[in-house]
Protein backbone atom coordinates (compact mmCIF):
# COMPACT_ATOMS: atom_id res chain seq x y z
CA UNK A 1 0.00 0.00 0.00
CA UNK A 2 1.39 3.20 -0.77
CA UNK A 3 0.43 6.78 -0.38
CA UNK A 4 -0.65 8.12 -3.97
CA UNK A 5 0.81 12.08 -4.58
CA UNK A 6 -1.91 14.15 -4.64
CA UNK A 7 -4.06 13.72 -8.66
CA UNK A 8 -3.48 15.90 -10.75
CA UNK A 9 -6.59 18.17 -10.33
CA UNK A 10 -9.51 16.05 -12.32
CA UNK A 11 -11.97 17.51 -10.35
CA UNK A 12 -11.20 21.06 -10.64
CA UNK A 13 -14.52 23.43 -10.59
CA UNK A 14 -12.49 26.86 -10.96
CA UNK A 15 -15.01 29.62 -9.73
CA UNK A 16 -14.20 33.15 -12.32
CA UNK A 17 -12.13 34.27 -9.01
CA UNK A 18 -9.90 31.60 -8.88
CA UNK A 19 -7.59 32.15 -11.60
CA UNK A 20 -6.52 30.21 -14.74
CA UNK A 21 -6.83 26.37 -13.85
CA UNK A 22 -3.91 25.22 -15.88
CA UNK A 23 -1.84 28.42 -14.39
CA UNK A 24 0.40 25.72 -11.90
CA UNK A 25 -0.27 27.43 -9.72
CA UNK A 26 -1.78 26.29 -6.36
CA UNK A 27 -4.67 28.76 -6.01
CA UNK A 28 -6.16 30.14 -2.80
CA UNK A 29 -6.63 28.51 -0.02
CA UNK A 30 -10.84 29.41 1.04
CA UNK A 31 -12.37 28.52 4.12
CA UNK A 32 -16.05 29.05 3.83
CA UNK A 33 -18.34 28.81 6.96
CA UNK A 34 -15.90 27.03 8.69
CA UNK A 35 -16.69 25.91 12.10
CA UNK A 36 -14.09 23.43 13.72
CA UNK A 37 -13.34 21.72 17.36
CA UNK A 38 -14.90 19.37 19.47
CA UNK A 39 -18.70 18.61 19.66
CA UNK A 40 -18.54 19.20 24.08
CA UNK A 41 -15.49 21.54 24.05
CA UNK A 42 -14.34 24.42 21.94
CA UNK A 43 -15.65 25.69 19.44
CA UNK A 44 -15.30 27.96 16.68
CA UNK A 45 -17.73 28.86 13.86
CA UNK A 46 -18.35 30.89 10.92
CA UNK A 47 -15.09 31.31 9.44
CA UNK A 48 -14.55 32.89 6.05
CA UNK A 49 -11.28 33.26 4.59
CA UNK A 50 -9.70 33.52 1.13
CA UNK A 51 -5.24 33.73 1.58
CA UNK A 52 -3.58 32.84 -2.29
CA UNK A 53 -0.27 32.78 -2.92
CA UNK A 54 2.09 34.39 -1.09
CA UNK A 55 0.06 35.98 1.24
CA UNK A 56 1.06 36.06 4.65
CA UNK A 57 -2.13 36.12 6.60
CA UNK A 58 -1.53 36.77 10.61
CA UNK A 59 -4.18 34.87 13.19
CA UNK A 60 -4.46 37.06 16.38
CA UNK A 61 -6.76 37.15 19.03
CA UNK A 62 -7.21 36.75 22.70
CA UNK A 63 -6.22 33.19 24.40
CA UNK A 64 -8.77 31.11 23.54
CA UNK A 65 -10.12 32.96 20.70
CA UNK A 66 -9.40 30.36 18.53
CA UNK A 67 -6.38 31.03 16.57
CA UNK A 68 -4.97 27.32 17.73
CA UNK A 69 -7.82 25.70 17.01
CA UNK A 70 -8.75 27.25 12.93
CA UNK A 71 -4.97 26.23 12.01
CA UNK A 72 -5.87 22.83 13.68
CA UNK A 73 -8.60 22.50 11.38
CA UNK A 74 -6.53 23.32 8.24
CA UNK A 75 -4.30 21.03 9.30
CA UNK A 76 -7.39 18.34 9.63
CA UNK A 77 -6.05 17.88 13.63
CA UNK A 78 -9.28 19.43 14.91
CA UNK A 79 -12.19 18.29 12.84
CA UNK A 80 -14.09 20.63 11.08
CA UNK A 81 -17.80 20.47 12.41
CA UNK A 82 -19.31 22.41 9.22
CA UNK A 83 -18.61 24.83 5.91
CA UNK A 84 -16.03 23.73 3.44
CA UNK A 85 -11.85 24.26 3.26
CA UNK A 86 -10.40 24.30 -0.27
CA UNK A 87 -7.45 24.89 -1.79
CA UNK A 88 -7.11 25.46 -5.43
CA UNK A 89 -10.79 24.72 -5.43
CA UNK A 90 -10.25 20.61 -3.91
CA UNK A 91 -10.99 20.04 -0.73
CA UNK A 92 -7.77 20.30 1.60
CA UNK A 93 -8.19 17.52 3.45
CA UNK A 94 -8.09 15.38 0.23
CA UNK A 95 -4.36 16.84 -0.44
CA UNK A 96 -2.60 15.89 2.82
CA UNK A 97 0.46 16.36 1.76
CA UNK A 98 -0.09 19.98 0.46
CA UNK A 99 0.41 21.60 4.49
CA UNK A 100 2.99 21.64 6.65
CA UNK A 101 2.23 22.53 10.32
CA UNK A 102 5.04 23.97 12.28
CA UNK A 103 3.58 23.17 16.10
CA UNK A 104 4.38 25.47 19.38
CA UNK A 105 7.64 23.96 20.49
CA UNK A 106 6.24 22.57 23.64
CA UNK A 107 3.68 20.31 21.82
CA UNK A 108 6.26 17.56 20.80
CA UNK A 109 8.76 15.65 23.40
CA UNK A 110 12.53 16.87 23.10
CA UNK A 111 13.94 13.97 25.19
CA UNK A 112 13.20 11.81 21.96
CA UNK A 113 16.06 10.48 20.86
CA UNK A 114 16.46 12.18 17.15
CA UNK A 115 19.15 14.74 15.89
CA UNK A 116 18.06 17.77 14.15
CA UNK A 117 18.51 15.81 10.78
CA UNK A 118 16.36 13.05 12.08
CA UNK A 119 13.92 15.75 12.70
CA UNK A 120 14.58 17.57 9.56
CA UNK A 121 13.89 14.14 7.43
CA UNK A 122 10.58 13.31 8.79
CA UNK A 123 9.42 16.35 6.44
CA UNK A 124 9.78 13.80 3.82
CA UNK A 125 8.27 10.19 5.55
CA UNK A 126 5.24 11.51 3.73
CA UNK A 127 6.50 11.65 0.35
CA UNK A 128 8.40 8.80 0.75
CA UNK A 129 5.68 6.56 0.90
CA UNK A 130 4.82 3.86 3.55
CA UNK A 131 7.24 0.72 4.39
CA UNK A 132 9.93 2.80 2.26
CA UNK A 133 13.13 4.60 3.68
CA UNK A 134 13.74 8.09 2.68
CA UNK A 135 15.89 7.93 0.22
CA UNK A 136 19.79 10.01 -0.34
CA UNK A 137 17.86 13.12 -2.71
CA UNK A 138 15.77 13.27 0.41
CA UNK A 139 18.45 13.24 2.53
CA UNK A 140 19.85 15.61 0.79
CA UNK A 141 16.96 17.71 0.42
CA UNK A 142 16.54 17.47 4.37
CA UNK A 143 20.33 18.72 4.73
CA UNK A 144 19.80 21.52 2.06
CA UNK A 145 16.80 22.68 4.08
CA UNK A 146 18.50 22.61 7.75
CA UNK A 147 21.05 24.72 5.86
CA UNK A 148 18.56 26.85 4.60
CA UNK A 149 18.27 28.13 8.09
CA UNK A 150 21.69 28.45 9.10
CA UNK A 151 21.89 24.90 11.16
CA UNK A 152 24.08 23.72 8.07
CA UNK A 153 26.53 20.92 9.68
CA UNK A 154 24.53 20.91 13.27
CA UNK A 155 22.16 18.05 11.45
CA UNK A 156 23.85 15.48 14.07
CA UNK A 157 23.00 17.08 16.74
CA UNK A 158 20.64 15.85 19.80
CA UNK A 159 17.72 17.88 19.27
CA UNK A 160 17.66 18.83 23.19
CA UNK A 161 21.47 20.38 22.39
CA UNK A 162 19.89 23.46 20.75
CA UNK A 163 18.17 26.41 21.82
CA UNK A 164 14.58 27.15 22.25
CA UNK A 165 15.01 29.83 19.17
CA UNK A 166 17.03 27.11 17.23
CA UNK A 167 14.65 24.07 17.80
CA UNK A 168 12.32 26.63 16.34
CA UNK A 169 14.16 26.63 13.09
CA UNK A 170 14.88 23.08 12.75
CA UNK A 171 10.82 23.00 12.62
CA UNK A 172 10.92 25.91 10.26
CA UNK A 173 13.84 23.47 7.88
CA UNK A 174 11.52 20.42 8.51
CA UNK A 175 8.24 22.33 6.96
CA UNK A 176 10.99 23.38 3.85
CA UNK A 177 11.64 19.74 3.47
CA UNK A 178 8.10 18.86 3.19
CA UNK A 179 7.75 21.23 0.13
CA UNK A 180 4.62 22.57 0.89
CA UNK A 181 1.75 24.78 -0.62
CA UNK A 182 0.38 25.93 2.51
CA UNK A 183 2.34 26.11 6.00
CA UNK A 184 0.71 27.30 9.04
CA UNK A 185 2.58 28.45 11.77
CA UNK A 186 1.21 28.31 15.50
CA UNK A 187 3.07 30.88 17.66
CA UNK A 188 6.33 30.73 16.16
CA UNK A 189 7.82 33.46 17.83
CA UNK A 190 6.92 32.28 21.22
CA UNK A 191 10.20 32.60 23.52
CA UNK A 192 12.78 33.56 20.45
CA UNK A 193 15.29 35.48 20.75
CA UNK A 194 15.85 38.77 17.98
CA UNK A 195 18.51 36.53 16.08
CA UNK A 196 16.44 33.42 15.54
CA UNK A 197 13.31 35.62 14.77
CA UNK A 198 15.16 37.43 12.24
CA UNK A 199 16.00 33.57 10.48
CA UNK A 200 12.54 32.74 10.78
CA UNK A 201 11.80 35.95 9.25
CA UNK A 202 13.50 35.50 6.21
CA UNK A 203 12.38 31.73 6.02
CA UNK A 204 8.59 32.77 5.45
CA UNK A 205 9.66 36.09 3.13
CA UNK A 206 11.37 32.82 1.04
CA UNK A 207 7.85 30.83 1.52
CA UNK A 208 5.76 33.45 0.45
CA UNK A 209 8.07 34.55 -2.13
CA UNK A 210 7.69 30.51 -3.94
CA UNK A 211 3.69 31.35 -3.54
CA UNK A 212 3.32 29.50 -0.35
CA UNK A 213 0.36 30.25 1.26
CA UNK A 214 1.51 31.35 4.70
CA UNK A 215 -0.67 31.23 8.05
CA UNK A 216 0.75 32.36 11.64
CA UNK A 217 -1.29 32.53 14.69
CA UNK A 218 0.52 35.11 17.38
CA UNK A 219 0.29 36.74 20.11
CA UNK A 220 2.62 39.41 19.24
CA UNK A 221 0.71 42.31 17.51
CA UNK A 222 3.76 44.56 15.77
CA UNK A 223 4.73 41.08 14.50
CA UNK A 224 1.63 41.10 12.19
CA UNK A 225 1.54 45.03 11.57
CA UNK A 226 5.15 44.25 10.17
CA UNK A 227 5.07 40.77 8.29
CA UNK A 228 1.75 40.38 7.44
CA UNK A 229 -0.23 41.12 3.79
CA UNK A 230 -3.26 39.96 5.76
CA UNK A 231 -4.64 39.95 8.97
CA UNK A 232 -7.37 37.77 10.79
CA UNK A 233 -9.13 38.45 13.98
CA UNK A 234 -10.89 35.51 15.62
CA UNK A 235 -12.54 35.34 19.34
CA UNK A 236 -14.63 32.43 19.33
CA UNK A 237 -16.17 33.83 15.68
CA UNK A 238 -14.64 35.55 13.05
CA UNK A 239 -14.43 39.62 14.09
CA UNK A 240 -12.27 40.80 10.67
CA UNK A 241 -10.43 39.76 7.77
CA UNK A 242 -8.78 41.51 5.28
CA UNK A 243 -5.68 42.95 4.02
CA UNK A 244 -3.47 44.26 6.94
CA UNK A 245 -3.83 48.22 5.89
CA UNK A 246 -7.16 48.34 6.24
CA UNK A 247 -8.32 45.52 8.62
CA UNK A 248 -5.51 46.50 11.34
CA UNK A 249 -7.36 48.96 12.47
CA UNK A 250 -7.86 50.34 16.06
CA UNK A 251 -11.66 49.55 15.62
CA UNK A 252 -11.05 45.67 15.18
CA UNK A 253 -8.16 45.27 17.56
CA UNK A 254 -10.77 46.85 19.93
CA UNK A 255 -13.41 44.37 19.13
CA UNK A 256 -11.10 41.57 19.09
CA UNK A 257 -9.86 41.86 22.50
CA UNK A 258 -12.34 43.71 24.40
CA UNK A 259 -11.15 46.34 26.42
CA UNK A 260 -7.76 44.50 27.64
CA UNK A 261 -5.50 45.81 24.53
CA UNK A 262 -4.19 49.44 24.82
CA UNK A 263 -5.14 50.80 21.25
CA UNK A 264 -3.05 52.79 19.16
CA UNK A 265 -4.46 55.04 16.39
CA UNK A 266 -3.84 54.79 12.81
CA UNK A 267 -3.45 50.76 13.02
CA UNK A 268 0.24 49.92 11.14
CA UNK A 269 2.82 52.28 11.76
CA UNK B 1 35.67 -20.76 35.17
CA UNK B 2 35.10 -22.48 31.85
CA UNK B 3 33.71 -25.13 33.49
CA UNK B 4 30.95 -22.72 34.85
CA UNK B 5 30.05 -21.73 31.09
CA UNK B 6 29.73 -25.00 29.61
CA UNK B 7 27.93 -26.75 32.41
CA UNK B 8 24.46 -25.78 31.82
CA UNK B 9 24.59 -26.64 28.05
CA UNK B 10 25.10 -30.32 28.76
CA UNK B 11 21.03 -29.90 29.58
CA UNK B 12 18.60 -30.15 27.12
CA UNK B 13 15.91 -27.45 29.19
CA UNK B 14 18.59 -25.24 29.44
CA UNK B 15 19.85 -25.20 26.02
CA UNK B 16 15.76 -24.46 25.29
CA UNK B 17 15.94 -21.74 27.96
CA UNK B 18 19.00 -20.10 26.20
CA UNK B 19 17.18 -19.93 23.26
CA UNK B 20 13.89 -18.67 24.47
CA UNK B 21 15.97 -16.45 26.47
CA UNK B 22 17.64 -14.74 23.40
CA UNK B 23 14.44 -14.78 20.96
CA UNK B 24 12.38 -13.14 23.97
CA UNK B 25 15.52 -10.40 24.65
CA UNK B 26 15.72 -9.12 21.40
CA UNK B 27 11.95 -8.88 20.69
CA UNK B 28 10.97 -7.09 24.25
CA UNK B 29 14.65 -5.00 24.03
CA UNK B 30 13.54 -4.15 20.44
CA UNK B 31 9.55 -3.33 21.13
CA UNK B 32 9.97 -1.58 23.98
CA UNK B 33 11.77 1.25 23.10
CA UNK B 34 8.38 2.53 21.43
CA UNK B 35 6.79 1.12 25.15
CA UNK B 36 9.77 3.53 26.76
CA UNK B 37 9.61 6.54 24.49
CA UNK B 38 5.52 6.44 24.42
CA UNK B 39 5.27 6.61 28.13
CA UNK B 40 3.55 3.10 27.18
CA UNK B 41 5.01 1.41 30.30
CA UNK B 42 1.33 1.37 32.80
CA UNK B 43 -0.32 -0.23 29.13
CA UNK B 44 2.31 -2.63 29.44
CA UNK B 45 1.98 -4.05 32.81
CA UNK B 46 -1.97 -3.51 32.15
CA UNK B 47 -1.65 -5.59 28.96
CA UNK B 48 0.52 -8.55 31.26
CA UNK B 49 -1.86 -8.98 33.46
CA UNK B 50 -5.24 -8.70 31.46
CA UNK B 51 -4.38 -11.95 29.32
CA UNK B 52 -4.10 -13.34 32.44
CA UNK B 53 -7.88 -14.61 32.07
CA UNK B 54 -7.60 -15.78 28.80
CA UNK B 55 -4.60 -18.31 29.89
CA UNK B 56 -6.74 -19.83 32.40
CA UNK B 57 -9.77 -20.33 29.58
CA UNK B 58 -7.09 -21.91 27.30
CA UNK B 59 -5.93 -23.85 30.07
CA UNK B 60 -9.65 -24.98 30.75
CA UNK B 61 -10.51 -25.71 27.33
CA UNK B 62 -6.96 -27.48 26.82
CA UNK B 63 -5.75 -25.41 24.09
CA UNK B 64 -2.25 -23.87 24.08
CA UNK B 65 -1.92 -20.59 26.38
CA UNK B 66 -0.90 -18.75 23.87
CA UNK B 67 -4.63 -18.16 22.13
CA UNK B 68 -6.53 -17.09 24.83
CA UNK B 69 -3.57 -14.29 26.03
CA UNK B 70 -3.65 -12.90 22.57
CA UNK B 71 -7.16 -13.12 22.58
CA UNK B 72 -7.34 -10.62 25.85
CA UNK B 73 -4.35 -9.04 24.75
CA UNK B 74 -5.89 -7.81 21.45
CA UNK B 75 -9.06 -7.08 22.84
CA UNK B 76 -7.35 -4.95 25.98
CA UNK B 77 -5.12 -3.61 23.08
CA UNK B 78 -8.34 -2.00 21.73
CA UNK B 79 -9.92 -1.00 24.70
CA UNK B 80 -7.29 0.40 25.77
CA UNK B 81 -7.15 2.87 22.00
CA UNK B 82 -10.53 3.22 22.13
CA UNK B 83 -11.10 4.24 25.33
CA UNK B 84 -7.99 6.86 25.23
CA UNK B 85 -10.28 8.62 22.37
CA UNK B 86 -12.65 9.64 24.57
CA UNK B 87 -12.14 12.18 27.32
CA UNK B 88 -14.81 11.02 29.75
CA UNK B 89 -12.33 8.88 31.64
CA UNK B 90 -8.87 9.70 32.26
CA UNK B 91 -6.68 7.12 30.19
CA UNK B 92 -5.12 5.93 32.91
CA UNK B 93 -8.65 5.42 34.86
CA UNK B 94 -9.80 3.41 32.35
CA UNK B 95 -6.56 1.45 32.07
CA UNK B 96 -6.91 0.63 35.62
CA UNK B 97 -10.58 -0.12 35.23
CA UNK B 98 -9.66 -2.52 32.27
CA UNK B 99 -7.25 -5.01 33.63
CA UNK B 100 -8.43 -5.28 37.37
CA UNK B 101 -11.50 -6.31 36.00
CA UNK B 102 -9.78 -8.92 33.45
CA UNK B 103 -7.38 -9.63 36.31
CA UNK B 104 -10.14 -10.76 38.54
CA UNK B 105 -11.87 -12.52 35.78
CA UNK B 106 -8.89 -14.31 35.56
CA UNK B 107 -8.83 -14.78 39.38
CA UNK B 108 -12.82 -16.28 39.54
CA UNK B 109 -12.36 -18.89 36.98
CA UNK B 110 -9.61 -19.96 38.52
CA UNK B 111 -11.35 -20.23 41.43
CA UNK B 112 -13.42 -22.91 39.91
CA UNK B 113 -10.68 -25.11 38.63
CA UNK B 114 -9.01 -27.56 41.46
CA UNK B 115 -6.49 -28.68 39.16
CA UNK B 116 -5.08 -25.45 38.12
CA UNK B 117 -3.34 -24.39 41.66
CA UNK B 118 -0.39 -25.59 41.40
CA UNK B 119 0.41 -24.05 37.48
CA UNK B 120 -0.50 -20.59 39.22
CA UNK B 121 3.19 -20.07 40.26
CA UNK B 122 4.08 -20.89 36.61
CA UNK B 123 2.08 -18.31 35.00
CA UNK B 124 2.67 -15.93 37.49
CA UNK B 125 6.03 -16.19 37.70
CA UNK B 126 7.18 -17.86 34.62
CA UNK B 127 8.49 -21.21 34.05
CA UNK B 128 11.30 -20.40 31.40
CA UNK B 129 13.07 -23.90 31.82
CA UNK B 130 9.63 -25.53 30.97
CA UNK B 131 9.94 -24.44 27.74
CA UNK B 132 9.68 -27.06 25.00
CA UNK B 133 10.78 -27.64 21.44
CA UNK B 134 6.97 -26.27 20.21
CA UNK B 135 7.59 -23.31 22.68
CA UNK B 136 10.83 -22.37 20.92
CA UNK B 137 9.08 -23.09 17.56
CA UNK B 138 5.85 -20.84 18.36
CA UNK B 139 7.77 -18.09 19.85
CA UNK B 140 10.43 -17.85 16.77
CA UNK B 141 7.66 -17.48 14.27
CA UNK B 142 5.73 -14.74 16.72
CA UNK B 143 8.31 -13.20 17.33
CA UNK B 144 9.55 -12.81 13.60
CA UNK B 145 6.10 -11.61 12.44
CA UNK B 146 6.17 -8.74 15.08
CA UNK B 147 9.19 -7.65 14.50
CA UNK B 148 8.82 -7.81 10.40
CA UNK B 149 5.80 -5.51 11.17
CA UNK B 150 7.54 -3.51 13.72
CA UNK B 151 10.73 -2.42 11.46
CA UNK B 152 8.43 -2.07 8.06
CA UNK B 153 6.24 0.99 10.00
CA UNK B 154 8.96 2.29 12.15
CA UNK B 155 9.13 5.11 9.80
CA UNK B 156 5.43 5.46 10.72
CA UNK B 157 5.98 4.46 14.20
CA UNK B 158 8.66 7.22 15.30
CA UNK B 159 6.49 9.56 13.26
CA UNK B 160 3.82 9.30 15.89
CA UNK B 161 5.64 8.93 18.47
CA UNK B 162 7.52 12.27 18.24
CA UNK B 163 5.06 14.56 16.38
CA UNK B 164 1.94 13.18 16.42
CA UNK B 165 0.51 16.28 14.78
CA UNK B 166 2.46 16.08 11.90
CA UNK B 167 1.75 13.08 11.26
CA UNK B 168 -1.96 13.32 11.63
CA UNK B 169 -1.82 16.48 9.23
CA UNK B 170 0.45 14.74 6.69
CA UNK B 171 -2.77 12.41 6.19
CA UNK B 172 -1.68 9.17 8.43
CA UNK B 173 -4.07 6.82 9.59
CA UNK B 174 -2.80 7.68 13.45
CA UNK B 175 -5.58 5.63 15.61
CA UNK B 176 -4.75 2.84 13.39
CA UNK B 177 -0.88 2.91 13.35
CA UNK B 178 -1.43 3.16 17.58
CA UNK B 179 -3.76 0.39 17.68
CA UNK B 180 -1.08 -1.98 15.65
CA UNK B 181 1.40 -1.12 17.84
CA UNK B 182 -0.20 -1.89 20.78
CA UNK B 183 -0.75 -4.93 19.34
CA UNK B 184 2.55 -5.57 18.62
CA UNK B 185 3.53 -5.03 22.44
CA UNK B 186 0.74 -7.31 23.12
CA UNK B 187 2.03 -9.76 21.01
CA UNK B 188 5.61 -9.68 22.80
CA UNK B 189 4.13 -9.74 25.82
CA UNK B 190 2.36 -12.58 25.47
CA UNK B 191 4.85 -14.57 23.67
CA UNK B 192 7.76 -13.75 26.19
CA UNK B 193 5.10 -14.92 29.37
CA UNK B 194 6.18 -18.11 29.54
CA UNK B 195 9.77 -17.23 30.48
CA UNK B 196 9.45 -14.86 33.49
CA UNK B 197 5.53 -14.50 33.70
CA UNK B 198 2.66 -11.61 34.42
CA UNK B 199 4.27 -10.07 36.93
CA UNK B 200 7.45 -9.67 36.00
CA UNK B 201 7.51 -9.28 32.43
CA UNK B 202 6.96 -5.81 32.13
CA UNK B 203 10.62 -5.00 33.53
CA UNK B 204 11.95 -7.21 30.21
CA UNK B 205 9.60 -4.86 28.12
CA UNK B 206 10.80 -1.53 30.16
CA UNK B 207 14.41 -2.08 31.88
CA UNK B 208 16.68 -2.59 28.84
CA UNK B 209 15.05 -0.02 26.70
CA UNK B 210 15.59 2.44 30.00
CA UNK B 211 18.67 1.62 30.28
CA UNK B 212 19.98 1.64 26.66
CA UNK B 213 18.38 5.35 26.01
CA UNK B 214 20.59 6.63 28.97
CA UNK B 215 23.47 5.38 26.49
CA UNK B 216 22.71 7.11 23.07
CA UNK B 217 20.84 9.68 21.62
CA UNK B 218 19.69 7.80 18.35
CA UNK B 219 16.75 5.89 18.39
CA UNK B 220 18.69 2.67 15.98
CA UNK B 221 21.29 2.53 18.39
CA UNK B 222 18.69 2.47 21.28
CA UNK B 223 17.54 -0.23 19.77
CA UNK B 224 20.31 -2.12 19.16
CA UNK B 225 21.49 -1.49 22.64
CA UNK B 226 18.19 -2.05 24.12
CA UNK B 227 18.09 -5.63 22.28
CA UNK B 228 21.78 -6.54 23.81
CA UNK B 229 20.94 -5.80 26.96
CA UNK B 230 18.28 -7.83 27.22
CA UNK B 231 19.68 -10.83 25.59
CA UNK B 232 22.73 -10.20 27.98
CA UNK B 233 19.94 -10.04 31.03
CA UNK B 234 18.73 -13.12 29.80
CA UNK B 235 21.75 -15.31 29.72
CA UNK B 236 23.60 -13.99 32.27
CA UNK B 237 20.54 -14.37 34.60
CA UNK B 238 19.66 -18.01 33.33
CA UNK B 239 23.45 -18.91 34.62
CA UNK B 240 23.12 -17.45 37.84
CA UNK B 241 19.79 -19.24 38.64
CA UNK B 242 21.34 -22.42 37.61
CA UNK B 243 24.27 -22.06 39.47
CA UNK B 244 22.86 -20.02 42.92
CA UNK B 245 19.82 -22.08 42.21
CA UNK B 246 17.78 -19.39 42.00
CA UNK B 247 13.86 -18.55 40.50
CA UNK B 248 15.14 -17.38 36.93
CA UNK B 249 12.52 -15.13 35.70
CA UNK B 250 13.54 -12.69 39.00
CA UNK B 251 17.41 -13.22 38.55
CA UNK B 252 16.99 -12.18 34.84
CA UNK B 253 15.08 -8.92 35.95
CA UNK B 254 17.62 -8.40 38.87
CA UNK B 255 20.64 -8.58 36.26
CA UNK B 256 18.59 -6.30 33.77
CA UNK B 257 17.55 -3.99 36.51
CA UNK B 258 21.66 -4.33 37.68
CA UNK B 259 22.73 -2.92 34.13
CA UNK B 260 20.11 -0.32 34.27
CA UNK B 261 21.85 1.04 37.57
CA UNK B 262 24.91 0.37 35.91
CA UNK B 263 23.83 2.79 32.81
CA UNK B 264 22.33 5.23 35.28
CA UNK B 265 25.48 5.53 37.74
CA UNK B 266 28.29 5.64 34.70
CA UNK B 267 26.35 6.28 31.00
CA UNK B 268 28.63 9.02 29.03
CA UNK B 269 26.60 11.55 28.58
CA UNK B 270 23.20 11.09 30.63
CA UNK B 271 24.91 9.25 33.56
CA UNK B 272 25.10 10.62 37.31
CA UNK B 273 28.78 10.72 36.94
CA UNK B 274 29.53 12.28 33.41
CA UNK B 275 26.27 14.90 34.60
CA UNK B 276 28.06 15.97 37.42
CA UNK B 277 31.19 16.42 36.32
CA UNK B 278 29.96 18.36 33.47
CA UNK B 279 27.83 20.24 35.43
CA UNK B 280 31.18 21.24 37.42
CA UNK B 281 32.99 21.89 34.22
CA UNK B 282 30.30 23.95 33.32
CA UNK B 283 30.30 25.65 36.23
CA UNK B 284 34.25 26.58 35.98
CA UNK B 285 33.54 27.63 32.19
CA UNK B 286 30.66 29.78 32.96
CA UNK B 287 33.21 31.29 35.88
CA UNK B 288 35.75 31.87 33.53
CA UNK B 289 34.68 32.48 29.87
CA UNK B 290 30.74 32.92 29.77
CA UNK B 291 29.68 35.00 32.81
CA UNK B 292 25.74 34.36 30.71
CA UNK B 293 26.27 30.72 31.75
CA UNK B 294 25.39 29.06 28.44
CA UNK B 295 28.54 26.73 28.30
CA UNK B 296 26.14 24.29 27.26
CA UNK B 297 24.43 25.99 24.10
CA UNK B 298 25.14 25.97 20.44
CA UNK B 299 25.81 29.42 18.57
Amino acid sequence: MTISPPRSRPALRPGPELGAPDSGLPGPLICEGVSAGYRTGFRLAGIDLVAGPGDVTGLIGPNGGGKSTLLKALAGVVPTLGGTITLGGRPLNRLPGAVAYVPQREEVNWDFPATAHDVVLMGRFRASGWWRRPTKADRALAARALEEVGLGGLGGRHISAFSGGQQQRIFFARAIAQEPRVLLLDEPFTGVDSENREVCHDVIRRFAGAGVIVLMATHDLDEVAANCTHVCCLNQRLIAFGPTKTTYTAANLKATFGGRVAVFEGGAA
Amino acid sequence: MIDALIDPWRYDFMQRALAEMTIIGVLCGVIGCFVVLRGLAFIGDALAHAVFPGVVLSYMADRSILWGAFAFGSLTALGVALLSRTRRVSEDSAIGVIFAAFFALGVVLISREAGFKKDLGSLLFGNILGVSQADLVVTAVIGAVVLVVFFSLLKEFTLVAFDPTLATSSGYPVFLLEVVLLLLVSATIVVSLQAVGNILILALVVTPPAAARLLTDRLPVMMAWSAGLAVLSGVVGLYVSYHADTAAGGTVVLVATGCFLVALVAAPNHGLVSSYLLARRGQHHAHHHHPMGEAGEVH
